[in-house]
């Protein structure tokens, strides 16, 4: 699975490259900072230094300490209660530097005017997201994620807005917009409207979703358009990931999106003018900002750059999926009612013993199943090191491996959890197992969707079928395989597959095997650097849960 | 500017009598005088004073009583045309002649810096502060920015600056100067020019450095007559180096950490960039009430150590009454870096508490920290060896430390507020609605109803009443 067949070699090499860390392309900080300050910004360094839990082989990054440069365009005759910020994130090469380019001709242009009333702040970092959490989390004086950075000198009030900026040419054919941050959130939806306003302004190519705008919404072919970016959106949102380094602007209540240039093969290009036309506009819209964009466009999904599906449209779906499984722990609880009314009568025999030995019974496939979440969590980060001495894979392959091999040791472990009981009535036994689960599902999916939408839905939407059809009689092999294919992990899986398929590439189940572990990777890595809540709601909330009905399945 | 920060503040300031200020004062005056100062960025500020003094009949009886004297701020007002105009209307000679006719709106907002005082305050006209005369004193500070003002040229003028040139005194002014700091201005190294070349110099320590200035007297009649009119130009010989400007021995920056709208912590970071001499601050904060502040959590580090105030005192709020207040006397370690901070909690407000754009946020008001802060003059070992022996025998001399009270930028806070919008509305009307409804329709629902029968009949029924009571009948 790994870059090299033969391990060791895989392994020195690997242990090469990150442990020495060598700085391919560094920011020129000396440059930056002389070249602000000679625009006329108050220049500001910050450098911050962060190690990794375990290597990062996709981004090739494990001890990482860079430095962050920003300016502060000081508004005329304002008491820097409000800011606004540009921000371009320089990655490991040198693949972003027009941006940088830009950002500097804006802020020598945007220092000549007299109209500011909040201030301005040129960002640019290095480690392209790293270096954006270290200066976020330094200018809101917090510690999330375990990142070492110096303070900040310099400082200018409430963050109102932010835009990132990403061009690799100076000629781009179209711009895109990201907007899924990080858990999902999402910026105000008047944000979109006003960069969508000003590429229409300005006769710019916009882009969603790297796919051009559907233009005939008569026929059926762009609502199908509509229906496929609202898919790629959907899936974006639920893999929880920052998609660009606005993303973690929105932890911080910042609405904020990132704008990409994109050059691709077609006939008409733009100049960096008119992106930065259509910044400047930005910007000044922005400045005249008297409130922060409140209005509630924060929950929404986008079928293309100018329509929405708001809130109340899309909420009742995932109402509805859920209320399958309300309605199937009621229908569970009349008829272990029933039964126990039927047992307590004929026999005469008292109630609370029987009802003792249903919630006795629960106890232990509860606590192994949760056990297995916590082991989930916490074993592959904590014993990479030992896997990586035992047997022949780097740390980070250790880390998915163990992954995976506790999310399958799992499956075979609450098989014998009912013999640590003896129950006398087994139908009550996997019966109550079962409503505790449909109800502990329910309000796991529930609080997702509430808070990720397209997490919350997509899980809904795999799991709840099975879940509520999950019982120990019947043909348990088609059952069994159900429930495997809509676990957790089987789910990342089909929507690795879906994704690729949605933006026309498909892959091979090769590749996909491939992805799925770099995924994997990248997940607890996301959890552990930004503190993304996917990695910890799989592995603690919902594969506990979903092991319960495994059990449920298997139950004597 | 390192922090440009306009402050409207006007100051209302009632001194007691017996102060510094028993000199005979000259009576119904007006003395007007601008500061010049070319800053080594190519900016330029230049400040107005405006001095009244007028005799009142109004006697003061004791002296003042502390008990009376409020500090209140309004962290949002922004300084704009309108405060300037009522402002310039004070003035005696108006915007009509003398030093004011520089003040044209136009010019005065398209700088990068505004600040504008008015301070009054009565002065004892003898020893015994029987009779007193009343002072007024108008400042403006602006600095005008070479980016932005001065199209990136670093030469300055009148003209350049104001778009007017001085033409005559005011008729009013007993004595109408205008300063221009020359400090850099010598003769082995032309750094600066000035044109006319003045005729007299001013030299003094203003804030702990030393500075040169060139003065031109208006009332003077050399000084305008030679041209009709008086145009200070300012000239850079040769571009000043792009060096640091120096940093100031405190200075300070506050706030708001954390994120969500639940809690927060307000810090201030104190900057004490002496090399040796460690110096106390009186650190002055108001909160307002809907900030909860957790007193508890009241922290004050300096180089990772922590730093016990020598006094403090807090005044608690009470909702809807008064904000905290909290001030302390903190020791500022020599070249160091003091940072204090405080939790608080946001307060829900009630619905009509919050203002009119709630989502903008609320303003804290800035901290104000007075220090005597040791001089730059004092600090420089080459004066020691030019100054007579007997200097060094008493080492802190007057000049040593120089009064500063600095206030830092004011804040920012969202609270956690309500959509105020369409849906918020109608679940409000809504709601009012049902419960007009319930209420009335409840009240219907458990009020028994008697019907009282009216008193009717009098002497006649009572009587027949009677009758009908001897003989057993049911009565009417």
């Amino acid at each position: 699975m790994g870059l090299l067949s033969d391990p060791v070699r895989r392994r020195a090499l690997a242990r090469l490259v990150l442990r020495l860390n060598a700085p391919l392309w560094a920011l020129p900080v000396a440059w930056l900072e002389r070249t602000m300050r000679s625009v006329g910004l108050e220049v500001y360094t910050q450098s911050f230094s962060r190690k990794l839990p375990f290597p990062d082989e996709t981004h090739e990054r494990y001890m990482v300490s860079g430095t962050n440069v920003y300016g502060i365009l000081r508004a005329p005759r304002a008491a820097s209660t409000e800011s606004l910020v540009l921000t371009v994130p320089c990655g490991s090469d040198s693949t972003n530097s027009q941006a940088v380019g830009l950002l500097l001709a804006l802020a020598a242009h945007f220092r000549g005017q007299i109209y500011w009333a909040k201030d301005i702040i040129f960002l640019v970092t290095e480690y392209d997201l790293l270096g954006t959490e270290a200066w976020l989390e330094a200018y809101h004086d917090v510690n999330v994620t375990g990142m070492q950075s110096s303070p900040l000198q310099g400082r200018a009030g409430a963050i109102q807005a932010a835009v990132a900026l990403e061009l690799s040419s100076d000629m781009v054919t179209s711009l895109d917009v990201a907007v899924e941050g990080l858990n999902g959130q999402l910026p105000n939806l008047d944000l979109l409207n006003l960069f969508q306003t000003f590429c229409q302004k300005g006769g710019l190519l916009c882009t969603l979703q790297g796919k051009l705008q559907p233009q005939d919404w008569t026929s059926l072919d762009g609502p199908l358009q509509g229906l496929q970016m609202l898919l790629l959106m959907v899936l974006r949102q639920a893999s929880g990931r920052p998609h660009g380094s606005h993303g973690l602007f929105l932890r911080y209540r910042v609405e904020a999106l990132t704008l990409r240039g994109i050059n691709s093969f077609r006939q008409y290009k733009y100049d960096l003018v008119a992106v930065g036309k259509a910044l400047e506009g930005m910007f000044r819209k922005l400045n005249h900002l008297l409130e922060r964009l409140h209005q509630s466009f924060f929950l929404y999904l986008l079928p293309a750059l100018s329509r929405f599906v708001s809130i109340g449209l899309y909420m009742p779906a995932a109402g509805f999926l859920l209320l399958v499984l309300g309605l199937k722990a009621l229908e569970l609880w009349m008829q272990l009612h029933e039964a126990g009314v039927g047992l307590e009568e004929p026999r005469g025999s008292p109630g609370p013993s029987a009802q003792g030995v249903g919630l006795a019974s629960l106890v232990a496939p509860l606590l192994i199943s949760q056990a297995m979440g916590l082991a989930l969590y916490v074993l592959p980060v904590l014993g990479q090191h030992v896997a990586a001495q035992h047997f022949p894979v780097a740390e980070a392959e250790a880390v998915v491996l163990t992954l995976l091999a506790i999310y399958a040791a799992g499956l075979a472990l609450p098989h014998n959890t009912h013999r640590v009981v003896s129950t006398q009535a087994p139908d009550r036994g996997w019966m109550a197992l079962k409503l505790v689960a449909l109800i502990y599902l329910a309000l796991q999916l529930g609080c997702i969707a509430l808070t990720n939408f397209s997490l919350g839905f997509l899980l809904a939407a795999t799991m709840v079928p099975t879940a509520a059809l999950a019982k120990p009689h019947g043909s348990r092999t088609l059952y069994a395989a159900l429930l495997v294919l809509t676990s957790p992990a089987a789910t990342l899986f089909g929507s690795l597959f879906l994704w690729r398929e949605l933006q026309e590439a498909p892959l091979s189940l090769a590749e996909g095997w491939q992805l799925f572990l770099a995924a994997l990777a990248q997940g607890v890595l996301e959890h552990h650097t930004y503190g993304a809540l996917l990695f910890p709601l799989l592995s603690l909330g919902l594969y506990p849960c979903w092991l319960l009905f495994w059990n449920v399945l298997f139950w004597k | 500017m390192a922090a440009a920060m306009p402050l409207a503040l006007f100051v209302l300031q009632l001194l007691g009598p017996g102060g510094w200020c028993l000199a005979e004062p000259q009576r119904d005056s007006l003395r007007e005088e601008l500061v010049i100062t070319p800053l080594p960025s190519g900016d330029v500020a230049a400040t107005f004073q405006f001095r009244t003094r007028w005799d009142s009949e109004l006697q003061r009886e004791g002296d003042t009583d502390h008990y009376f004297l409020r500090y209140a701020v309004l962290p949002r007002e922004v300084v704009c045309t309108e405060n300037l105009t009522p402002w310039k209307k004070l003035l005696p000679c108006s915007s009509k002649a003398g030093l004011s006719v520089l003040l044209k709106a136009d010019r005065l907002f398209h700088t990068s810096y505004h600040s504008q005082a008015v301070h009054i305050r009565p002065v004892c006209r003898n020893a015994r502060c029987t009779s007193i005369s009343w002072e007024l004193r108008q400042t403006l500070s602006v600095v005008f920015d070479a980016f932005i003002t001065g199209q990136g040229k670093k030469d300055w003028s009148l003209f350049r600056m104001f778009s007017r040139t001085l033409t005559e005194p005011c008729p009013l002014a007993s004595e109408s100067r205008v300063y221009v700091d020359i400090t850099n201005y010598n003769q082995d190294n032309e750094t600066l020019e000035v044109n006319p070349p003045p005729t007299t110099t001013y030299q003094d320590v203003i804030l702990g450095t030393r500075k040169t200035y060139a003065i031109y007297d208006l009332l003077d009649t050399a000084t305008i007559n030679n041209s009709r009119n008086l145009n200070i130009q300012l000239k850079w010989k040769r571009p000043a180096e792009n060096e640091f400007p120096p940093v100031p021995f405190l200075h300070a920056q506050r706030y708001v950490s954390g994120y969500g709208l639940q809690k927060g912590e307000l810090s201030t970071l104190l900057y004490n960039t002496h090399p040796y001499r460690a110096f106390p601050v009186l650190l002055l904060d108001t909160v307002p009430w809907y900030l909860r502040l957790y007193v508890h959590t009241l922290t004050i580090t300096s180089k990772g150590k922590d730093n016990k105030p020598s006094y403090i005192h807090y005044q608690p709020a009470q909702d809807r009454l008064q904000p905290h207040l909290l001030e302390m006397l903190i020791q500022l370690p020599a070249n160091s870096v003091t940072k204090v901070s405080i939790q608080f909690e946001r307060a829900l407000l009630k619905w009509t508490e919050y203002t009119p754009d709630p989502n903008h946020g609320f303003y804290v008001s800035p901290s104000v920290l007075s220090a005597l802060v040791p001089s730059m003059v004092a600090a420089k070992p080459v004066d020691w060896e030019e100054s007579p022996l007997f200097n060094s025998l008493f080492p802190v001399s007057d000049g040593s430390n120089y009064f500063v009270r600095l206030y830092t930028e004011p804040l920012l806070v969202n609270l956690p507020t309500p959509d105020f919008s369409m849906p918020y509305n109608v679940i409000c009307l809504t709601c009012t609605v049902v419960a007009v409804c319930y209420g009335s329709f409840y009240n219907l629902l458990t009020r028994t109803f008697h019907i009282e029968e009216p008193r009717t009949g009098g002497l006649a029924k009572r009587l027949a009443n009677l009758i009908r009571r001897i003989r057993g009948v049911p009565l009417l």
